[in-house]
């Protein structure tokens, strides 16, 4: 099997040669793969040299179709200087298509900071980071069972590019390694698994290994999150977020035995979670923790400077497979994330992504509801979303409030970084409302004078 | 509390406000009014204690159902609602859900619901939920108000509402969050017997309609209706009898029954029964003789001829009497007219759902009540209450025979059923009213005429003090004057101590929200039990959404309301039989019980289990009564078999049916390895204080599928049949 695809690769290779467009070749290549929780952060530091003749702007990342679609974010910087004194120099990275991709391949595009002149080389960190790609095995555990998963990808680094030299590392959470496929030279130390080095690998050299190893990470998953964040003029943020949360891992599988569980917790239950911790921002206040059916009154929060922190647990432990549907809403004070921009329109700057650490959100849905009578907003983000417009009704609207949706899949804690809503507001609308109550109050008080003072009896008394 | 000085405040009034410049009559009347507000927002804040202590949630069980048809009603409709089959309870009888509950409650909240949001406020079904029952009680103050004006004085009237808005009687079933049928029934009768009385003293046709629509909202809101169509014809009768009879009554009593019929007739769960069940008939009788009546005052009027009149009167009240038993007796025999529910039966006799309705007697708040839960509930009530029978018989009208009635009636109620005392409370409190505010009323103008009489001697009379003790204040006395302020004091001692024992009680006994449990810690700190929803949560999110839940018929609602799941039986308990199959499931062996369990399609079992926290009122100790209830269908299902010597035991003494029946086992599965108070052996329960006898139990069909962390809750999946091939 394994033989044949590497036949495949080879000759796809050579078909490729032709069509690609710089003459690159990667000198050496360290790959580090953390799997120690359910996010698989891969670490690529690149060597890459132009062996060409014309200088080369770009470079191309390869990714195998699976992990496209499980991938959620790359980011690549480019190392100057020597050891003590380097510096990182974010580079431009986005998704493209390549017209004769071999198997599906997917690709991204790394823009170097200056085009590399023939013979120049350059030393590039790639940070991709993959979800949903451990899969239990088994599917389904009983509760004093730890979980067991399997981790797919390939010895050698996926590349368009020749590769000199390459190495690739597995990091499990734990020293329990149930298994993985040896492809010469690969061995295991501690908690690390060593693949290579290996020299002079032709593109798209493809080498198939499966690691099996215990993971009892908490595997949790917010399948959907909605965080509605609610402008108020009148000085505060009301940030109220919706989770629909599941454990991700192995399937519970027949009883829950609550004596076991609470007298012997280490061995009991050790792939389940019962707490989550959300970093929400500083000078947070009115927090509450709710659901459909209440208020859950195991949470506790710590304020602090810099940020502030709420722990708290869902009503139940969470084994694999079970759900938790909950409201997480907080004020923060309005100053710190609304500003005045230089051409007169008013922007909030406020944190993309899930406050929950650790967690993969499946769909994550913003909402920014504008005061009522704003205009013209516009989003701001580092990455693509997806935008849209809707309108909703709160206290006291008629015309409703203007609300920027965004919405992306597959997020994962990366993402936590601002991003910029624009919009347009005149003053004068915040007395709208005042207005309203005094006047209705007002209408109260003429009615009732009128009343005292209308004679409505047919007959004179 | 402040507002309970209404009445000496209002005799006051001339001195306080003298700085202002405004008339008697407008300082009377700003006075009067502030007063009032100030208790209509007193009533409504009072009952906010379990807001405050909890959270803004619904209580208990029945509300619960309530507040899910109100859910149904805001977001499908009212015909949705109207024709509502409701098949996620009484699996696989279901439930017509229209055509058997009372839908004035959820309509109400939805109204109100509506126009909020009409109005741009934008709060959610729940917050008006669990503030519909203090904002009716707010308005029943209002009510009590106006009707303690009609039956004495102004006074009176704000005595009565300061002293309804606090007492524990009414508050017991009216704190926020406690949304049920009777927070807005209270409202609803008290309005219906104003309306009513206020329509027989102004015989007017305008007041009696308000009083039949008023009738008719009672009706839509709470089967207690049946106690206005009782009472109001009796009233009728006892004012016929005392020589009372009038153009005036004749008229409210006509307009109020006919349109009040036919209104009622229009809730579907009522409809023919309000002229054909036995429980109705008394209103129809009264109707009749008051026709009767008529037509003998008539002949009277047309004959001019005493001896006549006589003969003929005798004739026709013989005739009539016969027609109307002939009529009523056919009519039973026929079966055309239903004879009277269990319910109405063990109102009259105490005794009868003892013996013959165990579902009626197995409900605690169906009890007779202890004199401790009137002293509770009354306190200072109790002791005016024969004051104000004093003063009403003293000064005897129309108004005041129908409140004595009114009294004495619902008083008797109370003592039948603890939880009749709430009809009981407008009443004792309007009664109590008259009593203080005649009590003070004369007490200060004795003070007051000797004050003014020396050293103004203006002829400026104190509006409202034209009471009878005037007479007696000639004989100015220093002793009558000292003894006057002692018994102000003593009322004002007294109506204070009335204030604090109604909030100590509103925080203490009545604010518990019974979802969540609240203790104290070993250092004071308060722990929460939250278990309930822990499990309804459980099986809402990690069960399938057909999944049938079998558990006692108590957690019914609360499991369809927040667990979302089909469930057996629920507090609806309108079919015996299905509830003592459950109860014969209970009390079976496993293997028995496993059969009922596979021919209802039960997937999950859930019990409610205290011995480890020491939450008494669990399902071992409901047990008795499961077996009661089973046993009353299923004779195989004897008590005696799960008692020992007459005792109920749970530990190595209990009888062997006890040990080994399901709700044993499954209260006590693996019990037996917990320790749960220091000093003590495995498996001891906390609840009962004893050492259970079972401690290996095992389970063949059932699996334990989630326990609480208090273990408060226990969730049992039903294995699928083991494959025989």
């Amino acid at each position: 099997m394994a033989a044949r695809i590497w036949i495949f690769s080879v000759a796809v290779a050579l078909f490729l040669s032709f069509s690609s467009g710089h003459d690159l070749q990667i000198v050496n290549a360290e790959r580090r793969i953390d799997l120690s929780s359910h996010i698989v952060k891969a670490f690529l530091t690149l060597k890459v040299e132009n062996i060409g003749k014309d200088p080369a702007a770009d470079m191309l990342l390869a990714f195998t179709p699976t992990q496209i679609k499980h991938l959620s974010m790359v980011q690549a910087m480019a190392i100057t200087g020597k050891k003590k004194k380097k510096t990182y120099l974010p580079l431009d990275v986005k998704p493209t298509e390549q017209p004769d991709a071999p198997n599906d391949t997917g690709y991204f595009l790394v823009s170097f900071a200056t085009p590399l002149t023939p013979g120049e080389t350059v030393t590039l960190e790639v940070l991709y980071i993959l979800t949903h790609s451990l899969e239990p095995f088994p599917s389904e555990i009983a509760q004093s069972e730890s979980q067991l998963v399997y981790y797919r990808d390939s010895a050698v680094i996926l590349s368009p590019y020749h590769i000199k030299q390459q190495t690739t590392f597995f990091k499990t959470p734990s020293a329990r390694v149930e298994s993985f496929t040896s492809v010469d030279p690969a061995n295991r130390a501690g908690k690390e698994i060593k693949y290579g080095p290996y020299e002079d690998r032709a593109p798209y050299s493809y080498a198939p290994v499966i690691v099996h190893f215990e993971n009892n990470s908490p595997f949790a998953v917010v399948e959907e999150l909605v965080r509605e964040i609610e402008i108020s003029h009148w000085g505060s943020l009301q940030i109220t977020e919706n989770y629909r949360l599941t454990h991700g891992g192995a399937r519970h599988k027949g009883v829950f035995s609550r004596v076991d569980y609470q007298s012997r917790r280490s061995i009991s239950g050790s792939s389940s979670f019962n707490a989550l911790l959300a970093v929400l921002p500083p000078k947070v206040n009115s927090v509450y923790y709710r659901d459909n059916i209440g208020n859950i009154s195991t949470s506790h929060l710590r304020t602090g400077f810099k940020k502030s922190e709420l722990e708290f647990e869902p009503r139940y432990p969470l084994f694999g497979g079970w759900r938790a549907t909950f409201i997480i809403g907080y004020r923060v004070p309005l100053e710190d994330y609304l500003f005045e921009a230089p051409d007169g329109r008013r922007y909030l700057n406020f944190t993309f992504g899930c406050p929950l650490v650790e967690t993969i959100v499946n769909k994550l849905t913003i909402k920014v509801v504008l005061p009522e009578g704003s205009k013209d907003p516009s989003a701001v983000l580092p990455f693509t979303v997806n935008q849209d417009l809707q309108v909703k009704y709160s206290y006291l609207d008629i015309v409703g409030r203007t609300v920027v949706v965004l919405q992306k899949d597959n997020v994962v804690p990366t993402h936590n970084v601002p991003f910029q809503v624009y919009y347009t507001f005149k003053p004068i609308y915040m007395l709208a409302e005042p207005f309203m109550l005094v006047s209705a109050f007002f209408f109260v008080f003429v009615a009732s004078l009128a009343y005292v003072h209308i004679d409505l009896n047919i007959v004179k008394k | 509390m402040a507002a309970k000085k209404a009445s000496p405040d209002l005799l006051n009034s001339s001195f306080s406000f003298k700085s202002l410049k405004l008339k008697t009559k407008q300082q009377e009347l700003l006075l009067r009014v502030s007063i009032l507000g100030l208790v209509y927002v007193l009533a409504f804040i009072a009952r906010l204690f379990s807001v405050l202590r909890y959270e803004s949630m619904i209580h208990e069980f029945d509300p619960y159902f309530n507040y899910r048809t109100t859910l149904f009603l805001t977001e499908k409709g009212f015909y949705e609602f109207w024709n509502w089959f409701d098949s996620e309870s009484w699996y696989p009888l279901g439930r017509i859900i229209g055509g058997t509950l009372y839908p004035g409650l959820m309509v109400t909240a939805a109204l109100i619901y509506w126009t909020l949001r009409f109005l741009r406020f934008f709060v959610h079904i729940r917050e008006v939920c669990v503030l519909t029952a203090p904002f009716f009680a707010s308005n029943t103050t209002l009510v009590a108000y106006f009707f303690g004006k009609e039956i004495w004085d102004t006074g009176a009237g704000l005595v009565a509402a300061a002293l309804i808005a606090i007492c524990p009687g009414y508050i017991s079933r009216s704190v926020a969050g406690s949304y049920d049928n009777e927070a807005v029934a209270i409202f609803a009768l008290l309005l219906t017997f104003y309306l009513f009385v206020k329509a027989v003293k102004t015989g007017s046709l305008s007041w009696a309609l308000g009083s039949a629509f008023g009738y008719f909202y009672m009706v839509s809101a709470w089967g207690g209706y049946v106690f206005i169509i009782n009472l109001v014809p009796l009233y009728v009768l006892v004012l016929l009898i005392t020589g009372r009879y009038s153009m005036r009554l004749y008229v409210a009593y006509n307009c109020m029954y006919i349109l009040g019929m036919l209104l009622a007739m229009q809730i579907r769960f009522v409809g023919f029964q309000h002229v054909q069940s036995g429980e109705h008939m008394a209103a129809m009788g009264v109707f009749l003789l008051m026709q009767v009546f008529y037509f003998l005052d008539w002949v009277k009027h047309q004959l001019n001829d005493t001896k006549l009149f006589q003969t003929f009167l005798r004739i026709t009240v013989t005739s009539a009497i016969l027609v109307g038993g002939i009529a009523l007796g056919v009519g039973t025999a026929s079966g055309y007219i239903s004879p009277w529910t269990g319910r109405f039966y063990s109102l009259l006799d105490p005794t009868y759902a003892k013996d013959h309705i165990p579902i009626i007697a197995s409900v605690s708040e169906h009890q007779p009540t202890a004199w401790s839960s009137f002293m509770f509930d009354y306190h200072i009530l109790l002791f005016l209450f024969p004051a104000g029978l004093y003063f009403c018989f003293k000064r005897l009208s129309d108004a005041t025979i129908f409140i004595v009635m009114y009294g004495l009636t619902s008083l008797y109620f109370a003592g039948v059923m603890v939880r009749l005392i709430l009809v009981a409370t407008p009443a004792v409190c309007l009664i109590s009213a008259i009593a203080v505010s005649a009590t003070v009323k004369n007490l200060t103008s004795l003070l007051r005429t000797k004050q003014k009489v020396p050293q103004t001697g203006s002829t400026k009379g104190v509006g409202s003090s034209k009471s009878s003790s005037k007479v007696t204040l000639d004989q100015s006395q220093p002793f009558h004057k000292n003894g006057a302020i002692a018994l102000l004091v003593g009322v004002f001692y007294l109506l204070s101590r009335y204030a604090i024992h109604c909030t100590w009680v509103t925080s203490e006994a009545y604010s518990s929200p019974s979802i969540v449990l609240a203790a104290r810690g070993a250092h004071g700190n308060r722990i929460i039990f939250d278990d309930y929803r822990e499990a309804y949560y459980w099986l809402r999110q990690n069960t399938p959404t057909d999944a049938k839940v079998m558990s006692w018929w108590d957690y019914g609602y609360q499991i369809t309301a927040m667990g979302n799941r089909t469930v057996i039986v629920d507090n609806n308990t309108w079919n015996n039989t299905h509830i003592a199959t459950v109860g014969r499931a209970m009390s079976s062996y496993e293997d028995e019980a496993y059969d009922i369990m596979r021919s209802l399609d039960v997937n999950y079992v859930l019990v409610v289990f205290g011995g480890v926290t020491g939450y008494s009122s669990d399902d071992i100790n409901k047990f008795l009564w499961m077996v009661r209830i089973g046993g009353g269908v299923y004779p195989v299902i004897k008590e005696p078999d799960y008692l020992v010597n007459g005792e109920f035991r749970v530990d190595k003494g209990a009888s062997p049916k006890m040990l080994n029946c399901l709700m044993y086992k499954l209260c006590y599965y693996r019990f037996g390895e917990l320790v749960t108070e220091y000093g003590k052996p495995t498996g001891y329960d906390r609840a009962r204080g004893v050492e259970i006898g079972n401690k290996d139990i095992k389970l063949e069909h059932l699996e334990e599928a989630y326990t609480t962390s208090n273990w408060i809750v226990r969730v049992y999946r039903v294995k699928p049949p083991t494959n025989m091939l």
